[in-house]
């Protein structure tokens, strides 16, 4: 009885240092195994079976597993190379263009200016604005045709005398996912700047200051002073833009087609996949893309607690 | 003060617990099913939510509403994509065994992906029940019976996907008849190249599936009614040298068209027609109802007639309605289906909606001009069926279809390796 | 101690140090003038959603996107206003608890994974994070079954539990990296004082946690309105968000009307365009005061 009890009481001390934490996060932790975990097992299962047809999506037909036969199939194919390089493509240009455009934007705010607030707000607005509402004018911005029956941007670049500017944006088979990440970086480049500009006022004004005593060009100022400092919101603003690339998907839905061989990516694949109730390949498809976000996003992860370590 | 974290702890834990069911309880359980058969209501999932389309679907409602009062009619209308989206949406729900009361298909081949998912019933039964047997033409039965022989859908409304549009004024402007009539491509052809001299856009076509639709009438026009429809049944090679030169005349054709086309829907790529700047397009009949909004007139405003080479031949494709298996409200659907294969009803639905019957018993004095000399049509000409609405093959071959032609379309493959890409669309 | 908790919970004042006036020096007006072009550039979409809102049938067409309206009406707007009220009202029942609950719960993730360092902890923050990088078009099917078994309606109630859910990693992500700023001996000091986990969250983590509340709120209601593709798959036109009805306004007509397309896409978008723009400090405050540091 008395051993009960103190054992009891042990348990209850254990419970109280490691169980309290553990379930304030409890539920969470089952809302995200679930839904989160749990889908990405299934979905893999899927992708290492042969279930092609509605028939065997149903269970009318028999499936059988096949290993990575769809894997090995999807990457040899031509049509899914095609979608990755153009994914590569869409994600290098968007990145490198937010990060571009929101750090110059930021360093033109950062020094004290009137009508600071102004610009802030034109440049973060676009943020706000969802991908189907701004999808709506950018279709008529990016048409492809060019001259006589040129609109949208094309024809802007005439009326300002830069004809030559003249493209026919996502319609080049080889580039034109490039023109896709156009209106990504124009909704986002807000945000970086955001991120920067927090990061640049983030940076005591003492650190400054002593550097300007030091005699320090502002070059100098910039490279040993300031930019170490935002580094990290740098990283952190890489991986948050970096994901977000993902989501090409309702930009090219409402821009372009599904459809259209152009703009492919992984993503819209999977959708066609899906929508022919080919679900293994989706599903394959779905586990290429998680495979991919891994490869960039542990490494991340890993670096963030060696660094919380110390 | 000991006690008193625990029970503000036990009370964080109830509250966060409370907002997470709040968020899953919502309204509090599923939608009540209705009991007794469930005629009392019925989900009719379609993707007509706009324009004619929309304007079809009330004038049916207003039938059913008049041969049903005791049933209500919930729209479950989706719009966007020609229909992806709504069929997107559809698939899902019908995975996950939620499905409609009934829903809109396009009768042929689509059906079979839902028949042999076991997700649609037959309905052979209600044609007998209703009447329907001898009502609609053999042709179009042969094409709704699956092959065990059952049927799975009633056919509201048939449309043509074989037809040219022109302006005109456009084709007055370049020095041509605009009321030429061409034999084949190759005449027609002839008249594009001066068209597109004299600076206009010869042709109009708009995303794949406009340009697989234009593909399926070239198809249809070199390789005539018999070698067409053998290409779904195998007995027509798809590697063969007439599929090689029909492939040819449509890589001439594409060469013709706005290079804008990738970005537009087909009201957009029609509308290029009605503003006069385009001087054709290729496209079903429902463009009749963008004309007929803008109070355009047929003969002297615009013509249309079918693309070159398939005179006397009907490319076919039809609506229809089905009932899903499990579908909670199964009475209401079968009120729903009746007054869709009525003879008013079919009447109300296509003068709104600028389709023609899919009876042959229906009077057609009312209807315009178009719809009246297109259901003359439908009664004398060879049917096909369509490749691009699903009717001629099951939605995995058409995916495939659709991807090559914009491989090709967008520079991506040449001709060999596109007709190689369809061939092997076509084996599996 | 006091004193840091009112700074950390007070909204950071961006204007550090009031401008300079009139005096003219070459480098700021080139400034200006880099500023202002980007301000054109950022704005040309919108000229053309502005103008185009207000042009008659005919008028809005692509061709002429550049130009003014030959004749201003506000019919465009009247109909989008009336086609799309309905949803509005529905998006803000589905908002606002969606981004209240996922801020809470993130919160409470978030000060949990910072603070005690239970064995494990940096595994489960991991495994939490990485639920915002799925592609959510590969799970959805299961997706559908799932939240289907557990008989939640189709509509708001569904969407909200599922902007709840997938918005966790990213609320954890930014609360945890607020609170691992917040100074030890705050925390310390309140265990001293023999206040429980729970205690010391609400009385001393809490009150300073309104800059990144503000910053999670902003997001979750930002990515929560704009959503598309749950809204596809959870909802119907009947009782769906406004990106779907904004859809069937755009991408369903016959005769596609631009106007009232356009007149949409602006009233859509108003609601997230006003949080930015009233509350756009707090948010730069919120990310500045560490909510972002990697």
């Amino acid at each position: 009885m008395a051993t009960a009890t103190r054992r009891r009481a042990g348990v209850r001390r254990a419970v109280r240092r490691a169980g309290a934490p553990l379930l304030l996060l409890l539920p969470s932790l089952i809302l995200v195994g679930v839904f989160v975990y749990g889908l990405i097992v299934a979905n893999a299962r899927q992708s290492a079976t042969d279930n092609h047809t509605a028939a065997q999506a149903t269970g009318q037909a028999p499936t059988t597993g096949v290993g990575l036969r769809n894997y090995l199939d999807l990457l040899g194919s031509e049509e899914f190379q095609h979608s990755l390089t153009n994914l590569v493509l869409y994600t290098v240009v968007f990145l490198v263009g937010t990060m571009v455009i929101g750090f110059l934007w930021a360093w033109l705010l950062d020094k004290p200016l009137r009508g600071e607030g102004f610009f802030r707000s034109i440049y973060l607005f676009p943020m706000a604005v969802s991908f189907i509402a701004s999808g709506v004018v950018w279709r008529w911005l990016l048409n492809s045709n060019q001259d006589e029956q040129a609109s949208g941007l094309n024809r802007l670049f005439q009326m300002i005398g830069l004809d030559a500017l003249q493209n026919n944006w996502w319609n080049n088979v080889s580039v034109g996912i490039v023109a896709i990440a156009i209106p990504a970086i124009w909704q986002l480049s807000g945000y970086v700047m955001a991120l920067f500009l927090a990061g640049f006022r983030g940076i005591p004004v003492e650190l400054r200051e002593a550097a300007r005593v030091d005699g320090a060009s502002e070059w100098k100022l910039y490279r040993h002073v300031l930019f170490p400092q935002l580094s990290p919101i740098a990283l952190s603003a890489l991986i948050i833009i970096g994901h977000m690339s993902l989501k090409a998907f309702d930009l090219i839905m409402s821009i372009s087609k599904p459809a259209n061989y152009q703009t492919k990516v992984p993503a819209v694949d999977m959708y066609v996949f899906k929508s022919a109730f080919d679900y293994a390949n989706a599903a394959a498809v779905g586990t290429i893309l998680l495979v991919i976000v891994a490869i960039v996003i542990v490494p991340y992860l890993v670096h963030t607690h060696r660094q919380d370590k110390r | 003060m000991r006690g008193a974290p625990r029970t503000s702890a036990v009370a964080a834990v109830a509250a966060v617990a409370a907002l997470a069911l709040a968020a899953c309880g919502g309204n509090g359980g599923e939608p009540e099913s209705s009991g007794s058969g469930g005629a009392d209501e019925v989900e009719v999932f379609t993707w007509w939510a706009a324009g004619s389309e929309k304007a079809g679907l009330d004038a049916l409602v207003k039938v059913f509403d008049e041969q049903h009062p005791d049933v209500t009619f919930v729209n479950g209308a989706v719009a966007g994509g020609a229909g992806s989206q709504a069929k997107d949406l559809l698939q899902t729900r019908l995975q996950a065994q939620d499905p409609p009361d009934t829903f809109q298909a396009h009768a042929g081949a689509e059906l079979q992906d839902y028949i042999d998912a076991a997700q649609i019933e037959p309905v052979s039964d209600l044609y007998d029940e209703f009447g329907l047997t001898d009502v609609f033409p053999p042709d179009l039965m042969d094409r709704l019976t699956a092959d065990d022989g059952q049927i799975y859908s009633i056919p509201s409304n048939i449309h043509r996907a074989n037809v040219v549009w022109s302006n005109r004024q456009v084709l007055t402007d370049a020095g041509l008849d605009p009321d030429a009539t061409y034999p084949d491509l190759s005449a027609w052809m002839d008249d594009l190249a001066t068209l597109k001299k004299a600076g206009v856009t010869p042709l109009a076509v708009a995303q794949a599936w406009t340009q697989v639709q234009l593909l399926e009438t070239v198809l249809l026009a070199d390789l005539g009614a018999e070698g067409y429809s053998g290409l779904w049944d195998g007995s027509t090679d798809w590697k063969g040298p007439e599929v090689t030169a029909a492939l040819e005349d449509f890589e001439t054709l594409m060469g013709y068209t706005n290079t804008d086309r990738d970005g537009l829907d087909w009201p957009e790529s029609q509308q290029l027609v009605i503003d006069g700047k385009a001087a054709f397009t290729v496209m079903g009949d429902w463009a009749e109802a963008s004309y007929e909004e803008q109070e355009q007139e047929l003969g002297t405003d615009y013509s249309a007639f079918a693309v070159p080479g398939t005179d006397g031949v009907f490319d076919f494709l039809a609506d229809s309605f089905t009932l899903p298996v499990g579908a909670p409200h199964p009475d209401g659907a079968k009120a729903w289906l009746e007054t869709v294969g009525s003879a008013e009803g079919q009447e109300a639905f296509n003068k709104a909606k600028g389709s023609i019957p899919a009876r042959t018993d229906v009077d057609m004095s009312t209807f315009g001009e178009y719809q009246q000399s297109a259901a003359e049509a439908f009664k004398s000409d060879t049917i096909v069926s369509s490749l691009a609405h699903g009717a001629a093959v099951p939605v995995a071959t058409l995916t495939a279809i659709t991807d090559a032609t914009s491989k090709f379309t967008s520079g991506a493959s040449d001709l060999a390796a596109f007709q190689s890409e369809l061939a092997a669309a076509n084996a599996g | 101690m006091t004193a840091v908790v009112e700074e950390a919970g007070r909204p950071i004042d961006l204007g550090r140090r009031a401008a300079p006036r009139g005096r003219f020096t070459v480098g700021r007006t080139l400034r200006y003038l880099v500023l202002l072009l980007f301000v054109l550039v950022v704005l040309v979409p919108v000229y053309v959603l502005l103008v185009t809102s207000f042009k008659g049938p005919g008028d809005a067409a692509p061709t002429r996107a550049w130009n003014l309206p030959r004749v201003w009406t506000t019919a465009n707007w009247e109909t989008a206003w009336s086609t799309l009220s309905p949803a509005i009202a529905r998006t803000v029942q589905m908002v606002v608890p969606a981004a209240l609950i996922s801020a809470f719960l993130g919160s409470l993730n978030g000060f949990v994974l910072s603070r005690w360092r239970f064995p494990g902890a940096d595994l489960v923050f991991t495994l939490i994070l990485f639920g915002m990088f799925i592609p959510y078009q590969a799970v959805m099917i299961p997706l559908n079954q799932l939240v289907l078994g557990l008989g939640v309606p189709s509509g708001v109630p569904s969407l909200i539990l599922l902007h709840v859910v997938y918005g966790i990693p990213i609320t954890t992500l930014i609360f945890r990296n607020y609170y691992m700023t917040v100074p030890q001996e705050l925390i310390e000091a309140a265990r001293v004082d023999g206040a429980g986990m729970l205690r010391t969250y609400a009385w001393i983590v809490l009150p300073i946690s309104v800059p990144s509340f503000v910053v999670v709120l902003i997001w979750q209601f930002t990515s929560a309105w704009n959503d598309f593709l749950f809204a596809v798959f959870f909802s119907s036109s009947q009782n769906g968000p406004v990106t779907l009805a904004l859809n069937n306004l755009a991408n369903g007509a016959l005769l596609q009307d631009y106007g009232v397309s356009m007149a949409g896409a602006l009233f859509a978008s108003l609601p997230t365009l006003l949080v930015y723009v009233l509350l756009g400090r707090y948010f730069m405050g919120g990310l500045m005061s560490g909510s972002v540091k990697g």
